[in-house]
């Protein structure tokens, strides 16, 4: 539905671009062939947004696995929170993506698609800061909240779960929407490796339409909607889960 | 064998009193905040803890359910020791409930989950038993019409008649109160006070840290009296108001009263 609303906009474009230097006929919908490409480059929004929900997802729970140890109070878990953490950021995501899709094989022997490649390079990437963000969220919360838990007998699980949780989630929720947005952008690197995503196949049109102006500002618009979008979606949930709760 | 035989006797002494507390140290970094405390505490005994802020009080009812942990000494209850042990935490889990000085209740719980969350998880009832046991003890705080409501919507003396109720909800034999009127406004100490008194008539174990001394004189059977860590002084509240054997106690008295 949102996506219709470009229509306009594009249309705008492609006025502007009668004048000038601009050759907006590639993608112009009022003609078959701009639809075509349209519709080619749009295709690849399936794979830009199926690769980040699916490696958000993977990396917020690995980055609360990673945070957990983080809040122990003996050293050798926080060791090992540190290590991971300090390790995994100091990778450049480009790196760890061709490090998994063309490293990996050869090191376990085992062959990885490339979109499940690029799930895990990203996912691995992203699960640090998460780790991060969780383990600010977690100390945020007043520590009285630990010790009501404790003293209704709650668990360490059922602890996390019903009494911090909840309420740290809540305060990271505008951290853990910039992670998706960032996600939703580093998905782009994925293109080296041959994911027919967004960027991908706005790189595959230039090559047969050499319009690289008009295609690429197609691109630029495509992720401006696309996070508008999203960044929508958590303000949504932000003021949902703040009126659900009242704090 | 013989060691055996002593261990069973220790056990047998530590039963007479439900809470026995022996040597007990607590260090934080090279501070000493509990120097080597022995307590017993019969079952339906109220004990009421005073001393200057430092003085080791808090801290005293703190190690009794595991908040803290005791560097020295032994504390059991119901002739258990208190330590990292699965039989420890059932102990606790069976005759321990806590209320704090600012309240701690789960914000954005509504009253009636703050009051079933550690019926249902911790104790494994029914959700439906747990929803009758938290009407019974708003009643008994006397906020029953509240049960929907949040934390945040109620004064802070309502809150801590919740936080009271929580902690009922555990049906604990021995409830702690770590200073529970410290956070309230000064008109609402009074409603505090008078569900804490009436709970003492129902013949619940308590030990409750207090500046509150006229409440202290009417439901305490014990007096005591902490500064630097150690047990000061330790009387009935008749003596222990009328005839304190140490300085330090007759001037935090003198000093208390005063107001």
């Amino acid at each position: 539905m949102r996506i219709l609303s470009l229509w306009p906009l594009l249309s705008l474009f492609a006025l502007a671009g009668c004048a000038g230097n601009w050759g907006w006929y590639v993608v112009n919908p009022a003609t078959p062939a701009g639809q075509r490409n349209l519709m080619f480059l749009l295709d690849g929004l399936y794979y830009t947004i199926a690769l980040s929900v699916t490696a958000i997802a993977i990396s917020v729970l690995v980055g609360l696995l990673v945070a957990l140890p983080g809040l122990a109070r003996q050293r050798p878990p926080r060791v090992i929170n540190r290590v991971y953490v300090e390790l995994v950021r100091a990778v450049p995501i480009l790196v760890l993506i061709l490090w998994v899709y063309y490293g990996l094989p050869q090191v376990a022997d085992i062959s990885i698609s490339v979109f499940w490649a690029g799930v895990l390079a990203l996912a691995i990437s992203d699960s640090a800061f998460q780790a991060e963000i969780f383990r600010a969220g977690i100390q945020s919360i007043d520590r009285g909240q630990h010790e009501a838990a404790h003293s209704i007998s709650l668990s360490y699980v059922d602890k996390m779960r019903f009494v911090i949780l909840p309420q740290a989630i809540k305060r990271i929720l505008p951290a853990l929407g910039n992670q998706l947005v960032y996600m939703l952008k580093m998905s782009s690197l994925v293109s080296v490796i041959g994911m027919e995503e967004l960027t991908r196949r706005a790189n595959e049109l230039v090559v047969t339409e050499y319009r690289p102006l008009e295609i690429y500002t197609v691109l630029v618009i495509e992720y401006l909607v696309l996070i508008l979008v999203v960044s929508g979606g958590v303000r949504w949930l932000e003021t949902r889960m703040g009126m659900a709760d009242r704090r | 064998m013989g060691a055996t035989q002593k261990a069973e006797q220790n056990d047998k002494t530590a039963d007479a009193a439900l809470i026995r507390m022996q040597d007990v140290s607590k260090f934080f970094g090279t501070f000493q905040a509990l120097d080597g405390v022995s307590l017993n505490i019969g079952t339906s005994e109220k004990v009421v803890i005073c001393g200057p802020s430092g003085s080791g009080k808090s801290t005293l009812i703190r190690c009794i359910n595991r908040l803290e942990q005791h560097d020295a000494g032994e504390i059991r209850i119901d002739g258990v020791a208190v330590d990292d042990s699965a039989a420890a935490r059932a102990v606790l889990r069976n005759n321990v409930g806590m209320v704090f000085q600012q309240f701690n209740l789960f914000p954005h719980l509504s009253i009636l989950d703050n009051l079933t969350l550690g019926p249902i998880r911790a104790r494994g009832l029914a959700p439906a038993a747990a929803r009758e046991l938290a009407e019974y003890y708003l009643e008994r705080v006397r906020i029953p019409e509240q049960i929907q409501k949040f934390p945040d919507q109620l004064s802070g003396g309502q809150q801590q008649r919740v936080a009271i109720a929580r902690a009922l909800c555990m049906e604990p034999r021995i409830m702690l109160f770590d200073e529970p009127t410290s956070a309230l406004d000064p008109e609402m100490i009074a409603e505090v006070l008078d569900v804490i008194s009436e709970l003492a008539a129902t013949g619940m174990t308590m030990i409750v840290v207090t500046h509150e001394m006229g409440f202290a004189s009417h439901v305490a059977d014990k007096m005591v009296f902490m500064d630097h860590g150690r047990i000061v002084e330790m009387a009935p509240p008749k003596r222990f108001f009328s005839d304190p054997e140490s300085d330090r106690c007759k001037l935090f008295l003198q000093q208390i009263l005063r107001n």
